[in-house]
C-alpha cells in the first residue's frame, strides 16, 4: 500500500500555505500508510548555506555536542536548530562533506537530507500525529512531498520511512517495491554513493542522485531509471526547483494528478487532492505508465 | 440528527440529496442500499471509496463529483451516473443495471462484472474489464493496457484506441475497437465482423447514447484464437 502526496506551487502567493495544504493531503492518505510518515519541504534557501536534517535514533541525542564535533571536523561554523527529535544543522562549508561526516561518526542519528532548500522530517506512528508534532502546517515553501507508509520491504523504523534523500536537495518517495535493489546498491557504492539503510527506496534515491551528478537532468535520470530499476513503483521526486512523477511500465501502483495555473499536485488517490484550492476547475488525469512527468520553476 | 439524509417533504424519496459534507459514507450508502425506489443525488463525494456499492433497488443515483474506488460495485439494478471521474474498480462485479461515468475511469473498471451496462464518456486506464463475465462496456475515449485480460463473456466497445496486450488470455468476451490497438495479448486475434456483431455494436452504441455518426463499419472485432484454453506443450512459450 503506502500513500504519496506531492504539491508543486506555481503561484508564489500560495507559498505561506504549502505546509497546511500538504498536511491536509497527507491526512487523507493516512489509511494507506498508518505505520509511519514523512515529508520533504522545499522552503526558504539562503545562498551558500547548506541545511542538513537529522533525526535521533534513541531517546536522546546531544545535538549541541554533535554540532561542536562537526564544526571541528569540517572547520566551518555550524548552527543547529532542534525540532522535537529532529535537528537542522546549517553550514556555509561543504554540505556534502558534513553529511558524510555525520553518517560516519554519529551513530545516534540518521541523516535525512542535505541541501540549501530541502528539509526532511519523518516519524513512526500515526501520520496526523507526526505532522502535528513536527508542525508541518506551519512550514512554507515552493513544493513539498509526503508519504504515509505501510511497510513491506524493510522494518517500521524512522530510517525506513520516506522521503529518502541521498543527494543535494534531491528527494524521493516511492509506492511499490524494487526487486533489483541489492545488486544496484553494490554498483552505486562503487560509484561513491553512501547508504544508511537496507531499504529499496534509498537505492532508487541514490540512483537518481548519481545520474544527476553524472550530468542528467531530472527527466533524463528518470528515463534511465526505466531501464535500470526493476520492480513496482510510483515515484514522486523533488529537486531544488523541480518536481517529477514516474510510474513503472505496468502501472502497478495508483496515481492521480491535477494541475491548475496555481499548482501541480499528485496523490495516490483523488481523495488527497479533493480539498486543494481550485480543484473543481483543475485538469485531472491518471499519469501514463513509463512516462516521465516533470515541472520546474525558474 | 445532522448527518441524516434530507428527504423532500412528505418523505418522498424523489430528488433526495445525500451530502457527504455532512453525512458519513456509511449513512449515505445505507440510505442507498435500503431504498427500493427514488432518485438520489450524492453531493461532495470527494473521492470517497465504495460509494453506491451493493445497490439492490430500482433507483437512480447521480454522484456530483469524482468518486473513489469501487463506485457502483456489485450493483444489481440501480442506474448510477458519476458526474466526474471514477477511481479504481468502478462497477466491479456489477450484476445488472447501469453505471455511467461522465469523466475518466481509473484501473480495473468493470472488473469481473457479470451483467448490465457500463458507459465511460472519457478514457479508461489499465485493466478495463479484467476477467469480464458478461457486462457490456462502452468507452467513448481510449483504454489503457491489459484490457479484457482473461475476459470470459460480455462485450467491450471502444471508440478510441486500445493500449498494449489487449485481450491477453481472453476466453469468449468480444472486443470492438474503432481506433488503433497498440498490441494484442497472447491468444487474442482480429476476427471478422459478421451481422450479429454489427447489430451488437449498434445496440450498445445506441444504449450509450452515441449517435449515427459513430459508424459500426469503423470497428474491428478482436477475440480468442482458442489456442490457450488448455495447456499444450507446444504453446509453452505463450503462457
Amino acid at each position: 500500500m503506502c500513500g504519496i502526496v506531492g504539491l508543486f506551487l506555481k503561484e508564489r502567493s500560495l507559498e505561506p500555505r504549502l505546509g497546511e495544504l500538504t498536511a491536509r493531503m497527507l491526512h487523507e492518505m493516512r489509511g494507506r500508510g498508518p505505520d509511519s510518515a514523512g515529508f520533504a519541504v522545499y522552503g526558504e534557501a539562503a545562498r551558500g548555506v547548506s541545511k542538513i536534517c537529522a533525526v535521533r535514533r534513541g531517546p536522546t541525542a546531544d545535538w549541541a555536542d554533535i554540532a561542536r564535533r562537526l564544526e571541528a571536523a569540517t572547520g566551518s561554523p555550524i548552527d543547529v536548530t532542534v525540532i522535537e527529535d529532529h535537528a537542522v544543522f546549517r553550514t556555509k562549508g561543504d554540505g556534502d562533506a558534513a553529511r558524510k561526516w555525520l553518517i560516519d561518526n554519529v551513530a545516534e542519528a540518521t541523516v535525512l537530507s542535505q541541501g540549501e532548500a530541502v528539509e526532511i522530517y519523518k516519524g513512526v506512528g500515526d501520520p496526523d500525529e507526526i505532522a502535528g508534532r513536527l508542525k508541518l502546517s506551519a512550514l512554507t515553501g515552493s513544493h513539498a512531498i509526503g508519504h504515509t507508509r505501510m511497510a513491506t520491504e524493510s522494518a517500521v523504523t524512522i530510517a525506513g520511512s520516506h522521503p529518502f534523500s541521498t543527494g543535494n536537495d534531491t528527494c524521493l518517495v516511492h509506492n511499490g517495491s524494487l526487486s533489483n535493489h541489492n545488486r544496484l546498491r553494490e554498483t552505486l557504492k562503487r560509484h561513491g554513493e553512501r547508504f544508511q539503510t537496507e531499504n529499496d527506496t534509498e537505492v532508487a534515491a541514490a540512483y537518481l542522485s548519481w545520474r544527476m551528478k553524472s550530468g542528467d537532468t531530472l527527466k533524463e535520470a528518470l528515463e534511465h531509471a526505466l531501464d535500470d530499476l526493476d520492480g513496482f513503483y510510483t515515484f514522486v521526486v523533488g529537486t531544488r526547483d523541480g518536481f517529477a512523477v514516474l510510474r513503472d511500465p505496468i502501472a502497478c501502483k495508483p496515481a492521480v494528478m491535477a494541475e491548475t495555473d496555481q499548482w501541480v499536485a499528485f496523490g495516490s488517490e483523488f481523495r488527497a487532492l479533493a480539498t486543494l484550492p481550485g480543484i473543481d476547475g483543475a485538469r485531472i488525469w491518471e499519469p501514463e505508465p513509463a512516462t516521465v512527468y516533470a515541472w520546474s520553476r525558474s | 440528527m445532522a448527518g441524516k439524509p434530507k428527504t423532500a417533504a412528505g418523505g418522498d424519496l424523489r430528488n433526495t440529496t445525500l451530502d457527504l459534507a455532512s453525512a458519513t459514507l456509511r449513512e449515505v450508502n445505507d440510505a442507498l442500499q435500503t431504498a427500493k425506489a427514488g432518485e438520489f443525488r450524492v453531493a461532495n463525494p470527494r473521492g470517497a471509496h465504495a460509494l453506491a456499492a451493493g445497490l439492490d433497488g430500482d433507483i437512480d443515483v447521480t454522484i456530483e463529483g469524482h468518486a473513489g474506488y469501487y463506485c457502483g460495485g456489485m450493483n444489481k439494478s440501480a442506474r448510477i451516473t458519476i458526474n466526474g471521474n471514477a477511481g479504481t474498480g468502478v462497477a466491479e462485479n456489477m450484476m445488472s443495471g447501469r453505471v455511467h461515468v461522465k469523466g475518466d475511469a481509473s484501473q480495473s473498471a468493470g472488473a469481473t462484472a457479470v451483467g448490465g451496462l457500463l458507459v465511460i464518456d472519457g478514457n479508461a486506464s489499465a485493466r478495463l474489464g479484467i476477467s469480464l463475465r458478461g457486462l457490456d462496456i462502452v468507452v467513448k475515449g481510449s483504454i489503457g493496457h491489459m484490457a479484457a485480460f482473461m475476459a470470459q463473456a460480455g462485450n467491450i466497445v471502444v471508440l478510441g484506441d486500445a493500449g498494449e496486450a489487449l485481450g491477453d488470455s481472453i476466453y469468449e468476451a468480444r472486443l470492438y475497437v474503432r481506433g488503433k490497438v497498440a498490441s494484442l495479448g497472447a491468444d487474442c486475434i482480429e476476427k471478422p465482423m459478421r451481422d450479429e456483431h454489427r447489430s451488437d455494436v449498434r445496440r450498445l452504441l445506441d444504449a450509450a447514447g452515441c449517435g449515427p455518426q459513430v459508424r459500426v463499419e469503423d470497428f474491428k472485432r478482436y477475440g480468442s484464437a482458442r489456442k490457450l484454453y488448455h495447456f499444450h506443450i507446444d504453446n509453452v512459450g505463450s503462457y
